[in-house]
Formats: structure tokens, C-alpha cells, sequence
């Protein structure tokens, strides 16, 4: 499951060592902004350090290359595919012929290093106006494609709007990335809230973009990671909810009826779809759950 | 590998350690100031000496401030500050 991924600074050994500890499901490692241009070569050789020989304690690990119209984004692939992330968060990604020039090279650099072709998985960073606009002809470019993601500090800079908490701005962009990314049937996740002190606002945003269908969100900062982690986990009676559509189901299998019916509620295909979800994400977070 | 002039890697933060390297005399040369020097002394010039003798260097002037950094941190700042020193100015 992942509810919350974490930035930490490519150039950072000393957030980089605790990344594991800080309980975000999975972390950035992160080549792109965090990191100055005279730095590039230190944070590369940092992260392919890390990836070698840190324990991140299970956490899911991603890296943030660079972008495609920088001299970096081939270096930082050499350094970090070898040494098997679970996945590439590449930037600034416009359309299929990005990441399909992306994952060439990702192909290329797999097999030279004896890795199956395709198991580094793509998370594309989308944070242009352009890229919104091609979110699903992005979402299928490649089968590497394992979710989007949603940057709003340059999106709002790009449609040349002022980037605000409660996110009106980026309301279009954050409907149309996830209807993309649900066509697609990949995952969604959501641009950090960036006010670190307000914990409110932070509830409030993760709630709404849950809402939205998004699985998860980007955080800045740990101190978010345990109010996005709780929003994006099934509460004690949304589980309920999931195991009696389930005992429902298999009630009305047993007196043979046709139509099943749960506290006078019709219980059709979408009701049992979310079911299931609530139960496999309760299941991932190590509840004990029945199988289903 | 040719060391060809002085260069520099690292910060003075927690965890991390400063890396100064320069043209040598024909040897190795560390001069290293640690925080936690009176554990780890051997350990961080180990880590060095495999590193420098990874890259085939046998002649340096190493200069390492360590604020606690781990060996993989040692390492890339080390081989950073090696490959930045071997580049034309």
C-alpha cells in the first residue's frame, strides 16, 4: 500500500540514512529540485551509495530523475537502475514520447545489467499544462507505468495562476489525472501540501483529494506523514461495511437469492468493488481480515 | 584515475563529512578529523584506502572533516571529490 511518499534531498545523507524510520510508505530520493546544479554529480553518487547499501526498512523507493531537457537525466539512470529502485519519478513530463524515450534507455541499461526488461516501474511527474492535457496518452505510453503523480507548484506557475491552500487553481488538473490514471488502471497521487506547520489544511486537502478517487499524496515534510497515512486508510467502519457486504454476499449464495440486499440497500458490482478495496488496503496495513 | 588539481565534496552537517582532495607526493596522505574519531578511526581510513586503492590512486593528499557520516556516505563523497579533481579545470 501507498498512501504517503516522501521527499527527502538527494544531497541529504543525513535525512537520506533515516528515510526508513520516518514511517512515509514510500520515500523520494531526490535528484531534481532539492538539489543545486553544481551539487548533480555529489547528490547521484550519494543516492547510488544509499541504494547499495542503506536498510530502508521495507519502504517503497523511488527516485526523481531529472528532466529530459537537462544534461543529467542519462546519469542519473546509469547510477540509480542497477541498483534496482522500484521506481523512476521522472519530471516535467509533456507526452508518450517522453517516457517512451525514458524507457528506452531503461530498457537498455536493464539488460546490460542483467535486470528483467520493464521490472523498474514509471511514476511520471506531471506538472505542465501540456502534460495535464496528455495525462492519458501518458498513463499508457509504456506497461512501466505504475501511477501519476500531480505537481501543482509548476503547474500553477505554468498556467499563471497563483498557487493558493485551498486549490481551486488545480481542480481541472487534479480531476483530469485521476480520471486518467483510473482509465489507464494505474494509481494516482496527489502534489504535497506545503504549509508545514498547518496540520488542518493538510487533513482537509488529503480528505478532499481522497474523495477525488486519488490513493495517496506526496509530503515534504515527516511531521505529514502521519495525518496523510490516516486519511488515506480505511476507518474501523469502512472495514465493517467491507465484511458485511462479503457476509451479504454469502448469505444470500446460500438461501440461493439472486438480488443481495444489506441494511436495505441494493448491493451491486461498484459497492462490492469498494469493498474489496477497503479490505485489501485493511489487509496491507496488517489488519487481520478474512480472505474475500 | 589522475588527481590533477584540488577538489571538494561533502558539508559540515550531521552525518556527513567534507572531502578535500589533492595532488599527492607519491603516497597516500589522510589527515581526517572526526567527531566520533576515537571509535571509528581505523574504520573511516579503511573505507578510504579501499576506495582510492578501487580507483588505482596511489598518491594523494586526502583531507576528511567528519561529522558521524556512514561509509556509504564516505565513499560517495570521496569517489565525487576524486572524479571532480581528475576533470579539466
Amino acid at each position: 500500500m501507498r498512501r504517503t511518499m516522501m521527499f527527502l534531498p538527494g544531497n541529504n545523507p543525513n535525512m537520506i540514512i533515516n528515510g526508513g524510520i520516518l514511517g512515509a510508505d514510500s520515500i523520494i530520493l531526490d535528484l531534481e529540485d532539492a538539489v543545486a546544479p553544481d551539487q548533480k554529480d555529489a547528490a547521484r553518487e550519494l543516492v547510488k551509495n544509499a541504494l547499495e547499501s542503506v536498510d530502508f526498512g521495507g519502504c517503497e523507493v523511488i527516485v526523481r530523475i531529472n528532466a529530459l531537457d537537462t544534461p543529467y537525466w542519462e546519469d542519473d539512470l546509469e547510477a540509480v537502475i542497477p541498483l534496482k529502485p522500484d521506481m523512476i519519478m521522472p519530471t516535467k513530463v509533456s507526452g508518450a514520447e517522453y517516457c517512451k524515450t525514458l524507457s528506452a534507455k531503461m530498457d537498455e541499461i536493464e539488460e546490460r545489467c542483467g535486470i528483467p526488461v520493464g521490472k523498474t516501474k514509471l511514476i511520471p511527474l506531471l506538472e505542465t499544462a501540456i502534460g495535464i492535457e496528455n495525462a492519458f496518452t501518458i498513463a499508457t505510453s509504456t506497461p512501466r507505468m505504475e501511477a501519476l503523480y500531480l505537481g501543482a507548484e509548476d503547474l500553477t506557475a505554468d498556467l499563471r495562476c497563483k498557487r493558493t491552500k485551498e486549490g481551486n487553481e488545480i481542480l481541472y488538473a487534479r480531476g483530469r489525472l485521476v480520471t486518467a490514471a483510473r482509465a489507464a488502471g494505474i494509481e494516482a497521487y496527489d502534489t504535497p501540501f506545503t504549509d508545514v506547520e498547518d496540520l488542518e489544511g493538510l487533513a482537509r486537502d488529503a480528505a478532499f483529494v481522497k474523495g477525488l478517487g486519488y490513493t495517496g499524496k506526496a509530503v515534504i515534510s515527516p511531521r505529514h506523514v502521519e495525518t496523510v497515512n490516516r486519511i488515506f486508510s480505511p476507518t474501523i467502519a469502512e472495514i465493517e461495511h467491507a465484511k458485511a457486504v462479503f457476509h451479504a454476499i454469502e448469505e444470500a449464495k446460500a438461501q440461493g437469492k439472486g438480488a443481495i440486499s444489506l441494511n436495505g440497500k441494493m448491493v451491486d458490482a461498484p459497492i462490492v468493488m469498494r469493498a474489496r478495496l477497503v479490505l485489501e488496503n485493511a489487509k496491507a496495513m496488517g489488519m487481520e481480515v478474512e480472505e474475500i | 584515475m589522475i588527481i590533477q588539481h584540488p577538489a571538494v565534496c561533502g558539508t559540515l552537517e550531521s552525518s556527513d563529512v567534507m572531502i578535500t582532495v589533492s595532488p599527492g607526493d607519491g603516497e597516500i596522505c589522510i589527515d581526517l578529523d572526526s567527531t566520533v574519531d576515537m571509535y571509528y578511526h581505523d574504520q573511516i581510513i579503511k573505507v578510504m584506502k579501499e576506495l582510492l586503492a578501487l580507483e588505482g590512486i596511489s598518491s594523494a593528499k586526502i583531507k576528511a572533516v567528519d561529522h558521524g557520516a556512514l561509509d556509504c556516505t564516505i565513499k560517495a563523497r570521496l569517489k565525487t571529490a576524486l572524479v571532480r579533481s581528475s576533470k579539466e579545470v
